[in-house]
């Protein structure tokens, strides 16, 4: 112990001498950090409702509630976070993980109330002075907790395809399979979008556990044409996947292709046979072996019910085994699928039109109810002059020829007139049997109905597509054959009524393009004339598709109808759905005594 | 200051009451010689909520509990049914006085077990926040120690200046306590605009504090009085009990994770961990001084060398069904206590199936304090039981 010791202490009273340190009014001279982990804001407008903040949460402090002026619709589950502030350890997780970045935490940390209940409340829809509060935890860049971008699809080559017929997309490997089955937040948008209501993040997640059958069990409870989906669906699921939003939806439709091909086929009887119903006496004759029929013969067979089809081609599927090219979907997947449905007990007479080679009224007093599964099959005509010259198609027609393994001469040159799916395809096949190819669109790329990922495929494969192009007339060669098309170009003029752009001509502006051959692929109609007349008379239409309730029951008396005879999408998913739905109106009507 | 030569020290016990068979003394209350008395939980001088059951003859202690249990957490039960995500906001609750440190150990754990390496940039920021975290920690600790003697002066200037650490970790990470931001996978956020010469700020102003609180503490005849030789850990102790940390340093043992199995980018920084041999309050008061001015060299140098950019995270899988492959890790780092582990077990599911904390607290207040404590004074309890650092919430886990 030394002087120094004793002394050496009391130098801390200079201290006195110097200022204090402390904040005088903190409340108001101290804000928190830019990066502060604040009160909750959300951006209502742009939150989906998705849920995936309420997920994370560890205390359960999130709730998904709904919000006064907020309706569900597609890709929103209309709920909204509802945040307790007794539980929130404001750890910031669900800003992270939020699939819109539409949530984040403001900087501001003082609130200051005796009603213990305001502490619940709903960021953005309970207004807060801190909501035009700019600082506050955002997620940062370059941080992710899901991997934002999907998992990319071989495809064969452009080059490749371009003469041939070699299915384009090559499917998952299990890694990539499970790598984007990974990315699935299981909001179950898809499942509330999708016309079938497919379990779609149940069948995710078996691709995760790599529990496959379970997959196409879960798949066959509401689509028994998974592998034709696989394919070709439409895929409304992905437009309103959560992911989206920030970056790409998850590829549904690669991943559901995915579990249909790896899944033996000689297992699906093991396992898709549990929970069929004893057999009944009951019959129902299906008129159309598209995909809403065999998905209702698959439904019927399971409730015991005995399901014929009557197709009049000499194969099954509909428009997606002639209106789809092969190399998008394969016949042989097809018939794998219809030949699983005729094992487990559906009966399909092909070859056999209704009202040519067996009538309306045989079937209709034979069964104990009839389903119209008979689509659209007659093509709309563009209505220009020179559609009857030689050398002028229907895409429909064109597109059945070519999957029969018919030949049909394009000559060298050929324009196609129209910008969906059948359009697309039928471009994509023209280019395969060797034409150079135009497309011809009244609207812009991004109004087109087709795919995307169609659309870009035809890109790839060097088609022409000229948009904003009206064609007015077919101009033929001296011999009566198509030579040239006119046409004008289109401005594009907002709608009053508030829906998409309509294109308008710019006067003046005719262009002619030559070509050997005019494909017209701008739509279809039905054809009710199978129908006898005291029957055709009741039957109740609106714009040429029949009118169903619920259980796609019509107007006529036991009598179903479905696919897109009935809906107006238009698409395999929608027609499988109505397949199902029929099923169970049937069985309703049938059973329930 | 004497050399520490007491080796297999024992306490006199002529003057205490037996041993009885189940080895606790035999204490006749009803004799009026021992009262017992209750030190904590809600005590100036008891760190944290645990308390000490003291039985008394005088002011010398005779015997000596620890008792803990006023917290009610149970997290290590609590993180068993959370996704590993969610175990990363419980994580910081087991050590409030160094948060970052039970971060940094569970992310390294759940990382080596889903064998995911993190971003250069990510392990620099990193040791940056852990180094910055033991800086606070220290900045309460070491004038804390006086503190416990009554000597608060130097307590309101260190609690100054680790507030001012707080409103760093406040910038970086959006919290001043719960820092929340070393996850699986990489940080939260890079540093922000202006942080460095910030910091540099700050560190002046501790290089400056260390020289003030030294002329107030450590030259200064009451609190050597009332430390030097008290509370002296005999060297044969620190393996027996897994004494870590400057407790273990303190007792001549040169034990520095840091060191002996570098982690994050410690290989690439250049320190040397202060020991010394006394081992009695004194001496462990200043190693932490020590201590925190290693912290500030450390700063200095991370702050030099560390990269402007970078990525900040790795990719990991869908944390919100993230699948740990299925073994068992144990992950330590050195905290200003010494060596904090956690101890994972993952049976291939979403779920942990066992997370273990291995802090240094759980030895050094009860089975180092409850041997300390007898044969001291009741006026030292608190003096004794602040130079061992203990910290109760990582105790209760």
């Amino acid at each position: 112990m030394s002087l120094k010791d004793i002394l050496s202490p009391f130098s801390a009273w200079k201290n006195l001498a110097l200022e204090p340190v402390t904040v005088k009014d903190p409340l108001n001279e101290r804000p928190g950090a830019p990066r502060y982990r604040g009160f909750h804001k959300n951006e209502l407008n742009e939150c989906i409702g998705c849920g995936t903040c309420s997920d994370i949460c560890q205390n359960a402090a999130i709730d998904m509630v709904p919000v006064e002026g907020i309706e569900t619709k597609a890709g929103d589950s209309g709920l909204r976070p509802m945040i307790d502030y007794g539980r929130c350890c404001w750890c910031a997780l669900c800003v992270d993980i939020c699939s819109t970045n539409s949530l984040s935490l403001s900087n501001e940390y003082t609130w200051v109330n005796s009603d213990p209940e305001v502490f619940r409340f709903i960021p953005g829809a309970d207004k807060k002075s801190w909501d035009a509060n700019e600082l506050g935890w955002k997620k940062p860049d370059n941080y992710n907790l899901n991997e934002p971008l999907r998992v990319k699809m071989e495809e064969t080559a452009p080059d490749e395809r371009e003469m041939s017929f070699l299915e384009v997309v090559k499917g998952y490997s299990k890694e990539q399979a499970e790598a984007e089955a990974d990315r699935c937040i299981e909001c179950g948008l898809c499942t509330a979008t999708c016309p079938a209501h497919m379990d779609i993040p149940q069948y995710i997640k078996t691709i995760r556990d790599n529990n496959l059958e379970e997959g196409l069990r879960i798949m066959y409870q509401t689509n028994p044409l998974p592998e034709i989906c696989g394919r070709v669906c439409t895929r409304r699921c992905e437009t309103v996947c959560a992911l989206g939003h920030k970056g790409d939806a998850i590829s549904i439709r690669w991943l559901k292709r995915y579990i249909a091909d790896n899944v033996s086929f000689d297992e699906y009887e093991k396992i898709l046979n549990e929970g069929f119903i004893e057999k009944t006496d009951k019959k129902v004759s299906i008129i159309g072996a598209g995909p809403s029929g065999l998905s209702l013969g698959y439904y019927l067979t399971q409730r015991g019910i005995k399901a014929t089809i009557y197709e009049a081609k000499e194969k099954a599927g509909g428009m997606t085994m002639y209106g789809i090219p092969k190399y998008r979907l394969p016949m042989e997947i097809l018939d794998k699928e219809v030949e699983f449905l005729q094992k487990i007990g559906v009966e399909i007479k092909f070859n056999t039109a209704v009202g040519k080679n067996i009538s309306f009224n045989d079937l209709y007093n034979n069964s104990d109810a009839v389903f119209i599964g008979v689509g659209f099959e007659s093509p709309y005509k563009i209505g220009i002059e020179g559609e009857n010259l030689k050398g002028s198609l229907q895409a429909i027609e064109f597109l059945r020829e070519i999957n029969k393994g018919n030949k049909i001469d394009i000559g060298k040159k050929a324009v196609i007139v129209g910008g969906g799916n059948v359009a697309i395809d039928a471009a994509r096949i023209a280019k395969r049997i060797g034409a150079e190819t135009t497309i011809l669109y009244r609207r812009r790329v991004e109004d087109m109905p087709a795919d995307w990922e169609e659309i870009e495929g035809a890109e790839d494969e060097k088609v022409n597509i000229i948009t904003q192009a009206i064609p007015v007339e077919i101009i033929p060669d001296e011999k009566g054959k198509v030579k040239a098309v006119k046409y004008l170009k289109a401005k594009m003029v907002a709608d009053d009524k508030g829906g998409r752009p309509r294109p308008v001509p710019i006067e003046g502006s005719e262009t002619i393009i030559e070509t050997e051959t005019v494909i017209g692929a701008i739509g279809q109609g039905a054809d009710y004339s199978f129908l006898p007349k005291e029957f055709e008379e009741k039957l109740e239409l609106m714009r040429g598709r029949i009118v169903t309730d619920s259980n796609m029951k019509t107007s006529l008396d036991k009598v179903f109808a479905g696919g897109d005879a009935v809906n107006r999408t238009a698409d395999a998913i929608s027609a499988i759905a109505d397949g199902h739905k029929a099923a169970i109106g049937i069985e309703k009507m049938l059973l329930s005594e | 200051m004497a050399k520490n030569k007491i080796i297999n020290w024992k306490p006199d016990r002529s003057k205490f009451p037996d041993i009885g068979q189940d080895g606790k003394p035999v204490v006749d209350l009803a004799s009026q010689k021992y009262v017992k008395i209750w030190h904590g939980p809600n005590h100036p001088g008891v760190t944290g909520n645990m308390s000490l059951e003291l039985t008394v003859n005088g002011d010398e202690i005779v015997d000596a509990k620890t008792h803990v249990g006023y917290l009610h957490r149970g997290f290590e039960k609590l993180m068993e049914r959370r996704k590993y995500i969610q175990c990363f906001p419980i994580v910081c609750r087991m050590c409030v006085a160094e948060t970052d440190f039970p971060e940094y150990i569970y992310a390294a754990a759940v990382e080596d077990l889903a064998n995911i390496e993190v971003p250069e940039m990510a392990q620099w920021l990193r040791t940056l926040v852990l180094e910055m975290s033991r800086l606070q920690t220290l900045l309460r600790v070491v004038p804390g120690q006086g503190g416990t003697i009554g000597l608060g002066l130097g307590v309101q200037w260190g609690v100054y200046l680790r507030d001012l650490i707080l409103d760093l970790f406040e910038e970086l990470t959006g919290g001043r306590i719960y820092h929340m931001y070393i996850i699986p996978g990489g940080v939260r956020g890079l540093l922000p605009d202006g942080f460095k010469n910030r910091m540099e700020e700050i560190l002046k102003k501790v290089d400056d504090y260390v020289i003030r609180l030294t002329s107030l503490m450590y030259d200064n005849a009451v609190y050597k009085k009332r430390t030097i030789g008290i509370g002296v850990i005999p060297t044969d102790w620190v393996d027996k009990y897994g004494i870590v940390g400057p407790n273990a340093r303190a007792a001549g043992f040169k034990r520095d994770i840091r060191k002996d199995n570098p982690y994050l980018i410690y290989g690439q920084l250049d320190y040397e961990p202060f020991t010394t041999t006394e081992s009695d309050i004194f001496a462990r008061a200043v190693v932490r001084l020590e201590d925190l001015k290693t912290t500030v060299d450390l700063i200095r140098q991370i702050i030099a060398k560390m990269p402007l950019n970078g990525d900040i995270k790795a990719k990991t899988p869908n944390v919100l069904h993230w699948k740990i492959p299925k073994g068992e890790t144990y992950v330590k780092s050195e905290s200003s206590r010494g060596e904090f582990g956690f101890y994972l077990v993952s049976d291939g599911s979403e779920y942990p199936r066992r997370i273990n904390l291995r802090g240094p607290s759980y030895t050094h207040a009860i089975t180092v304090l409850e041997k300390l404590l007898i044969n001291a004074n009741i006026s030292d309890v608190s003096a004794l039981m602040v130079s061992l650092q203990t910290c109760p919430p990582e105790i209760e886990r």
